[in-house]
Formats: C-alpha cells, structure tokens, sequence
C-alpha cells in the first residue's frame, strides 16, 4: 500500500504533527458538492424572489430589469460569490462539501488560516477557474508536492484530511486495560472487530474472532473454536472487554 | 512485547483515565472567549497532550490510541495556532497600518505601471489618429456604430436601465478586472502588465476616435467624475500583481512558494482598498456620470475630491489615531 502523503509541521512543544494531504479526488468531490450546494442556494433565492414579486403583481420584464430584480439579483450572486471564503471563515477551514468529503484546510504550520489568506486563497480562483472546469487549478493540484491550487500556493494553505475523531475510543482504553489485563494492542483488536463485527461477513468475522481468541487464550485452539457459532464468539469477546460490552 | 514493557504500557494508560476522560469529553468544543487562566490551562493540556502523544508513539506506534491522541494534539494545535479574532481592531490596525504599508512597499512598482499606462495611452492615441480604420480592434461594432452617428456609447444609458442597476453592474464588473489584474501577476508580472496596457490603449484609442467625431469632450464629460480614482485603482491592482510576479522572479524566501507567500499576505490590503474605492465609484459612474445635468465643473470637482480622499485614505489618514491628530 501507498505511504499517505503527509504534511509535517513541528508542534509548539516540539513533538511534530503530521497531516494526511488531500489529494486532486477529495478536493474535487468536496468542490462539486459545494458548487451545487451554492448553485442551489443562489438559484433558491431567484426562483423565491421572482414567486414573490409576481404574486405581488410585478412582471418579467419589470423583474429583470427593475429595482426589485437589483434585491433579488444581488443577494443571490453574493451567495454565490461570497459562499467559500465566508463559509471557510466561519467553519474553521471547512464548508459543508469539505465536511461530507472529509477535508478541511490549514496553513503550512497546521493552524486554522487567517480571514486573510482565506481572502486570497478565494481570489485567485480567478486564475483557478482558468480556462474552464478548473483546469489550471486540477494541473497544479497534480503537480504540487503538497497537491495544492494556485490560490493555497499564495495563501500558504493546505487541504488536508480531517482524522476521524476517535476521542471516545482514547476515552475507554484505561478502563479497558484495568479491567481486562489484556494487551492494549489487543483490547484495540478486539474492540475493532466488535464495532464492525455487524458490517463483516459471517465467515469473515468468525475467522477473525477464532485467530484473535486463540491468541489472547492459547488454550483455545481454532478447531475447538470452529465449532462455536457466530453469537458466541462474538460473547465472548464481549466477555474479554466488560466496559465495551 | 515483553511482559514487563507490556506492564509498564498497561500502567501508563491506565495512568492516563482521568485525563483522557476529560479531554475526550471537551474535545468538540472550541475554546472561545477564553479567560487568561483558562487559555493557560489549555496551553497546559496542549503540553501534556504532547508528551502523551511522544509517549503512545513509542510503547504503541502505529495503533488506534496513538492515532486518537494525534488526532486530538492536531485539533488542540489548530485551536491555538490561529490569528486573533477581534475582527473591529484587526479591521482598525489594517485601515491605519495595513493598507499604508501595503501601499508604501507598492510605491516603485505604481509609478511604473502608471508610466506604462499613460505610455499606452499615448501610444492607443497615436494609433487610431494615424489609422481610424483600427477602431475596430478596441471598440465594438455597436460603439463604433454610435459614435459615427455623433452620439457617446454611454448616451442613453441612464434611460435604458436604472441608476441603481448600472452602479452594481460596473462595480462588479470594475473589482473582477482588478482582481484580475491582481491574479494575474502570477504569470511572472506579464499579465498584470497587458491588462495595463490593454486599458491603456483602449483609453488612448476611443479617446482619438470620438476626437475624430468632436465626441471627445462628451468622453472627457463622462469619465471625469469616476474616472481619477477608477484608473488610479486598476494601477494599484496591476502594481499588486507586478510585486506577485516580482516575487517569483527575485524570490525572497528559501523558496518561490514562501517568497509568493509573503508578497500575498504584505500585499493583499492594498487589494482590500481597491475594493472599496471601487464601491464608491461604482455609485459616481452609475449616479453622476450618465447624467446629462450635471456639468463638467462639478463633475471634475467630484473626480479631484474623490481623489484626494483616495490618496488620504491610501495613507491611513482617515483613521489615524486620535494621538497623531494633535
């Protein structure tokens, strides 16, 4: 398997941090959902707008060209503009596209980015977008080691993979270990395949929980466990980890 | 693992249940507001987090326990490695000490885009006073068509679509060309520099060719409001986007990226004022501009005016601090 690519920043306390990259995958998945998300938005507050002004007796013509075209128009254009580099502000580097993709964006030093470079970043999409579809910005993202756009390149960002947060795992451990007596690395094991023991097949967790049974008890041995069915051997490691059960 | 470094991992991490517990379960909210002892306790959870995390790297590389703590000494770091919030004093110290930096360091670079600019004027001028027949590279059809029929491309503007309309569509159109401008810059300073020339030209070419047609006074009438200042901002933008390409060209940073880097960050202020001296013309060149009442004298008066407001403004002199005032 591929080493992830990894952005390395030293820590304040000079323990370093390290940070999976996004590759040009993510960051156009988390781009598309956010062009409709923001298409959807603007074209919402149109279409509400126009409803609106011809339930009030104003026509096309009018609506277009008017004053009230100007409030409906307008608002909808600064949602369409202003919805990354707001949106990037006020979530902490994410967008709802970045979210559901799983990215967020930090500067070179793995802190949240600046209003700032937010701003910057946001404008040089202008040379981005260029000549259609991203295509300068896909080229760069491509050849970049930290496969960044231009607009990161002048910011100082990087699209990073937000780490799943397993805080509630760090949380269990010590009981686990005090109440168990098991390896930690076992306990992790265990716990793992009970979390996903639902989304495996039969066969395949069976085999799983016999290999990782006879390692924890080497007076199980796999054929005394091959006879034992599924809802047991999912018991008993319940039984190993109390807290988790 | 043997037994007595797996006893001495299994004491540790029993060690650490408290602790764990208490950042597991502060972990999805953000400190905000914080008190100066609070921030400190935090700094605090942020060291220990770290010797954690040095800790778990070496009894368990590679496993769920390390790769939580990580997880969690990354989103800590982020929280704390962050510009400030105060959004009213940040805006305060980038209208009196941003923008006039900015503009200080921008000096050299807009005095030779403003040479290049009136140079292509000249030159646009020159051009379509020695062949008209070119017109037709600089100007539309439609311009051209108008102003062969003794009438300004602009006349009949203020009748066609309301005031309010025509602002919003030149500002917009107006602060894209700028950030272009800008942007464009990164192509080593060359773009910044056609679009300055192009203007230029363009300015210089439809100014012969209404001369030719005795429209150049209805021109001279039509820009003199907005025209100071709107021109004087695409040079700002385009003297933006020369030190973005100046800083590719003469890195100064152990690399181009740094050295880009930090021409945005010293640069971008400047962008944010040309952004909002172009608000304000955008509302003279829908408002004032198309209308056929108001004369040139006042006209002038507005462009001068807005003028030096720009160049005070450029200079943080409209918020200054009230001790420099004295």
């Amino acid at each position: 398997m591929d080493e992830q690519e990894q952005l390395s920043v030293a820590g304040l306390t000079g323990i370093d941090l390290s940070f999976p990259i996004a590759g040009p995958g993510s960051r156009s998945y988390a781009f598309i959902i956010d062009w409709h998300i923001r298409s959807l938005l603007a074209v919402a507050w149109l279409l509400a707008g126009w409803l609106l002004l011809r339930l009030y007796g104003h026509d096309n013509a009018r609506f277009f060209k008017g004053g009230p075209g100007l409030l409906i128009g307008w608002p909808a254009a600064l949602i369409y503009l202003l919805y990354h580099p707001l949106l990037e502000l006020l979530m902490h580097g994410r967008t709802p596209g970045k979210r559901m993709a799983g990215v967020r964006l930090v500067t070179q030093r793995g802190g949240q980015p600046s209003a700032g470079a937010i701003l910057i970043r946001n404008v040089f999409r202008l040379i981005d977008c260029m000549p259609g579809l991203y295509l300068v910005g896909l080229i760069s993202c491509m050849v970049t080691t930290q496969r960044v756009r231009i607009g990161d390149l002048a910011a100082g960002t990087v699209l990073v993979l937000d780490q799943a947060d397993s805080a509630g795992a760090l949380a269990r451990m010590p009981s686990l270990v005090a109440a168990s007596g098991l390896d930690p690395r076992v306990i992790e094991l265990a716990t793992e395949l009970l979390e996903r023991w639902p989304s495996l097949s039969v066969e395949r967790r069976a085999a799983l929980a016999r290999t990782l049974l006879t390692r924890i008890n080497p007076a199980w041995s796999i054929d005394t466990l091959a006879t034992v069915p599924d809802a047991d051997l999912r018991q008993r490691l319940r039984d190993l980890l109390p807290a988790a059960a | 693992m043997n037994t007595p470094q797996l006893n001495a991992t299994s004491a540790w991490i029993r060690s650490r249940e408290r602790i764990w517990r208490q950042w597991s379960s502060g972990r999805q909210a953000r400190p905000h507001g914080l008190r100066i002892e609070q921030a400190q306790s935090y700094v605090d959870q942020y060291r220990l987090l770290a010797s954690d995390l040095a800790t778990a790297r070496r009894l368990l590389p590679r496993s769920a326990t390390t790769a939580a703590l990580e997880s969690l000494y990354a989103a800590t770091h982020a929280s704390i490695d962050r510009s400030s919030r105060q959004t009213l004093t940040g805006l305060r110290t980038l209208l009196r000490v941003g923008i006039p930096a900015s503009m200080r360091e921008l000096r050299p670079t807009l005095a030779w885009i403003a040479l290049l600019f009136v140079v292509s004027s000249g030159a646009g001028y020159w051009l379509i006073a020695q062949y008209p027949e070119l017109i037709g590279l600089v100007a539309s059809s439609e311009m051209i068509d108008k102003v062969e029929h003794g009438q300004l491309w602009t006349e009949g503007l203020f009748n066609v679509a309301p005031s309010s309309i025509i602002s919003v569509r030149i500002l917009s159109n107006n602060i894209a060309v700028s950030l272009f401008a800008f942007c464009a810059g990164i192509f080593f300073g060359l773009g910044a520099f056609y679009i300055t020339a192009i203007n230029g030209l363009m300015l210089g070419a439809l100014f012969a060719y209404t001369r030719q047609h005795g429209l150049d006074g209805e021109l001279l009438r039509f820009v003199a409001a907005h025209g100071p200042v709107e021109i004087s901002v695409m040079c700002i933008a385009a003297a933006a986007g020369s030190a973005i390409g100046e800083s590719l060209i003469r890195p100064d940073g152990p690399t181009r990226r740094e050295s880009l880097q930090r021409a945005a960050n010293r640069i971008g202020p400047a962008l944010i004022a040309c952004a909002l001296l172009l608000i304000v013309c955008g509302f003279i060149e829908g408002y004032v501009s198309p209308d056929p009442g108001i004369a040139l004298r006042v006209r002038a008066l507005i462009g001068l005016g807005y003028w030096i407001v720009m160049l005070v403004f450029l200079r943080g002199g409209l918020h200054a601090p009230a001790a420099s005032k004295l």
